[in-house]
C-alpha cells in the first residue's frame, strides 16, 4: 500500500515579500486535490520589512499539529530567515533560498539546496513583486506536491475579479520558478 | 448547507454565529480575536445584526447583559486580559439565568502578557472566572472546523440551559486556516423565551435580576442554579478518545494541545510505544468518568496543556490515585513541541518498566 501523502513546510521572508501568499495559495491549490491543509501565521506587531513565516502542512490524512518543529521543506527569502530555519530542516529536507537577496551560505550537508535568483528573474518578467510566485514555482517543481494545474486555478481564485489583470504575470513568475526547480 | 472553504478559526467562528442566527455583537479589539468582530462588523449589516463596538470590554458584557435579557441571540468575544475584565458580567448573567455566547481566544498572561497563544484561563473559565457559586458551560474545539460545529451549538446549548455558554480557543486556533464547512443548521425550535423583558402589556411582569436579599431566597436560587449545572453535567459532556483502547499510556490535552499531542502519538506508536489521546471537548462539564475508566487500563497519564497545570487538576480528580499524573507545559506563548512530548512518554515508559 502506498503511504499516505504528507508534506510540512516553512516559509518566510521578510513582510512584504508575499510569504504569507504563497502560502495560502499552496493549501488553496492542496485542497482542490482532496487533501486536509493547515495554514499558520507568525503573527504579532509586524510591518513591512520585519519578519514574517508562515507553516504548511498538507496531508492524506486529518492533520494533528499544525505546529511543526522540523519541516521537511523550508522556502526562505531572506538571510535572517535562513539563519532561523536552516538548523531546524529535517535531514533530507529541500531548502529553496532566494539567492537573489541571501548572502549567507547554507551550513548543512544533509539537506538539498536549491538557490533561486528569484528577484532576478522576476526583474526580467517585469515585475518584480512576483518574486515569490519564483520561489514558488521552484519549490513546486522540484518537490510536485501540487499540481501546476492547481496551483494556477488557486491563483485564480485568491487574486479575484479586483487583481485579474496581475495572473499573467504571476502565472509567468511560477513557470519560470518551475523550470528552475527541476533542474 | 455549504461546501469546503478555507477560513482562519477566528473567521469561522464569526460566520457560524451569523449561520447560528445570531444577530448582536458587542465587543472591544484585541489581539489575536480582532478578525471576529472585524469580519461581523462587514457580514452583519448584510443580515440585519446588531454590530457594536463599545467603549470597553465591562461596557460590552452590559450590553450583551441587556440584549440578552431582551431575547436576543447575542455574543461577545475577547481574548484572555478582555475576558478578565468581563467577568464582573458574566457573574451577573449567570445569575440573571441568561443566554449567551462568549468567545475567548486566550493569550499568554497574566496582566497584559503577550498576543501569543495559551490555554493559561483554563481555571478562570471552569471555575467561575467572577464572583458567586456559577458555572458557563466551556467548549474548547481543537480544529477551525470543531470552532465552527461548536460555536453554532453554543447558542442552542445557552438557550437550552438560559445560560452564558464559553468557546475557549487560543491564538494559533484564531489565526490558522483550516478547511471548513457550515454543515449544521441551528435548530429553528428555539424553547420560548417567555422571561424576556420585553415590555409587560398584557402579560404579567417579567424579572431579569441577580439580586436577592434575603438570604433563604438567594439559597434557594442558588440551589436552582445548582440543579442546572448537575444537568449539564448529566448531559452535556464530552470528550474524544483518540486510540486509547490498546493504549498503554494515556495523553490528556484539550484544543491546540491536543492537537500536537495527535502527532506525538502518531510518533510513538512508530516506535511500537502505544499511546493513546484523551481530549475533553467540555471542560465544564469536564469528562472526569472517562478518565476514571482509562486510570484502570493504564499505568501512566500525561496532561499536556499550555499553561503550567491547570487541567491536571481536574484529570487528578478523575484518575482518583488509579495511576500516576505527569505533566508537560509550555507558556507565555511557546506552544508544545511534539519531539519534547515524545521525549517525555518515553523516559516515563522506560522508568515505569
Amino acid at each position: 500500500m502506498k503511504a499516505p501523502f504528507y508534506e510540512d513546510i516553512i516559509l518566510a521572508g521578510f513582510g512584504g515579500q508575499g510569504i504569507m501568499f504563497i502560502g495560502k495559495l499552496l493549501i488553496h491549490s492542496a485542497m482542490k486535490e482532496g487533501r486536509d491543509v493547515t495554514w499558520i501565521p507568525s503573527y504579532g506587531p509586524e510591518m513591512r520589512g520585519g519578519t514574517a513565516n508562515c507553516t504548511v502542512v498538507i496531508s492524506d490524512e486529518a492533520i494533528g499539529s499544525p505546529v511543526i518543529t522540523s519541516p521537511h521543506s523550508l522556502i526562505v527569502m531572506n538571510n535572517p530567515s535562513l539563519d532561523a530555519f536552516e538548523p531546524r530542516l529535517k535531514e533530507g529536507g529541500v531548502l529553496v533560498m532566494n539567492s537573489s537577496l541571501i548572502t549567507h551560505k547554507a551550513k548543512r550537508k544533509n539537506i538539498s539546496v536549491i538557490g533561486v535568483p528569484a528577484n532576478e528573474i522576476a526583474s526580467e518578467i517585469g515585475d518584480k513583486r512576483v518574486a515569490n510566485m519564483v520561489m514558488l514555482g521552484a519549490y513546486v517543481g522540484h518537490t510536485k506536491t501540487v499540481s501546476k494545474e492547481k496551483i494556477l486555478e488557486g491563483l485564480r481564485g485568491l487574486l479575484g475579479e479586483e487583481k485579474r489583470k496581475l495572473f499573467e504575470v504571476n502565472k509567468k513568475a511560477f513557470e519560470k520558478g518551475m523550470e528552475f526547480g527541476k533542474v | 448547507m455549504g461546501k469546503k472553504t478555507l477560513m482562519t478559526g477566528n473567521e469561522a467562528i464569526a460566520e457560524a454565529a451569523v449561520q447560528a442566527g445570531c444577530r448582536h455583537f458587542f465587543g472591544y479589539p484585541i489581539t489575536p480575536q480582532s478578525e471576529i468582530p472585524e469580519y461581523l462588523s462587514k457580514r452583519f449589516p448584510e443580515v440585519g445584526g446588531c454590530f457594536l463596538q463599545a467603549e470597553s470590554e465591562i461596557a460590552s458584557i452590559y450590553m450583551v447583559f441587556g440584549a440578552a435579557g431582551a431575547g436576543a441571540r447575542v455574543m461577545t468575544s475577547s481574548s484572555s486580559p478582555g475576558i478578565s475584565l468581563m467577568q464582573e458580567g458574566i457573574s451577573y448573567i449567570s445569575a440573571a439565568e441568561l443566554p449567551c455566547v462568549i468567545v475567548n481566544v486566550m493569550r499568554g498572561g497574566p496582566g497584559l502578557g503577550g498576543i501569543q497563544p495559551s490555554q493559561s484561563d483554563y481555571f478562570q473559565a471552569t471555575k467561575g472566572g467572577g464572583h458567586g457559586d456559577y458555572h458557563v458551560l466551556v467548549l474548547a474545539p481543537s480544529t477551525v472546523q470543531e470552532a465552527a460545529d461548536l460555536m453554532m451549538e453554543a447558542f442552542d446549548l445557552a438557550d437550552k440551559y438560559r445560560n452564558p455558554v464559553m468557546i475557549l480557543g487560543d491564538g494559533f486556533l484564531g489565526q490558522m486556516i483550516e478547511p471548513v464547512e457550515f454543515k449544521h443548521m441551528s435548530s429553528t425550535d428555539r424553547p420560548a423565551r417567555d422571561w424576556t423583558i420585553t415590555g409587560a402589556k398584557g402579560r404579567a411582569q417579567n424579572v431579569v435580576k441577580s439580586l436577592y436579599l434575603k438570604p433563604d431566597v438567594l439559597e434557594q436560587h442558588n440551589l436552582g442554579l445548582h440543579r442546572k449545572y448537575q444537568k449539564m453535567i448529566k448531559n452535556e459532556r464530552r470528550v474524544e478518545a483518540y486510540l486509547t483502547e490498546d493504549a498503554q499510556i494515556i495523553i490528556v490535552a484539550f484544543g491546540m494541545a491536543a492537537r500536537i499531542a495527535k502527532t506525538a502519538i502518531k510518533i510513538l506508536r512508530e516506535k511500537d510505544i502505544k499511546a493513546g489521546l484523551v481530549r475533553p471537548i467540555t471542560l465544564f462539564p469536564f469528562p472526569y468518568q472517562t478518565l476514571e475508566r482509562v486510570a484502570e487500563k493504564v499505568d501512566n497519564l500525561l496532561v499536556v496543556e499550555m499553561n503550567l497545570g491547570q487541567m491536571i487538576e481536574d484529570v487528578k480528580l478523575g484518575v482518583c490515585g488509579k495511576a500516576e499524573v505527569h505533566f508537560y507545559g509550555r507558556v507565555g506563548g511557546m506552544v508544545p513541541n511534539y519531539d519534547e512530548i515524545v521525549a517525555d512518554v518515553e523516559k516515563i515508559v522506560k522508568e515505569s518498566r
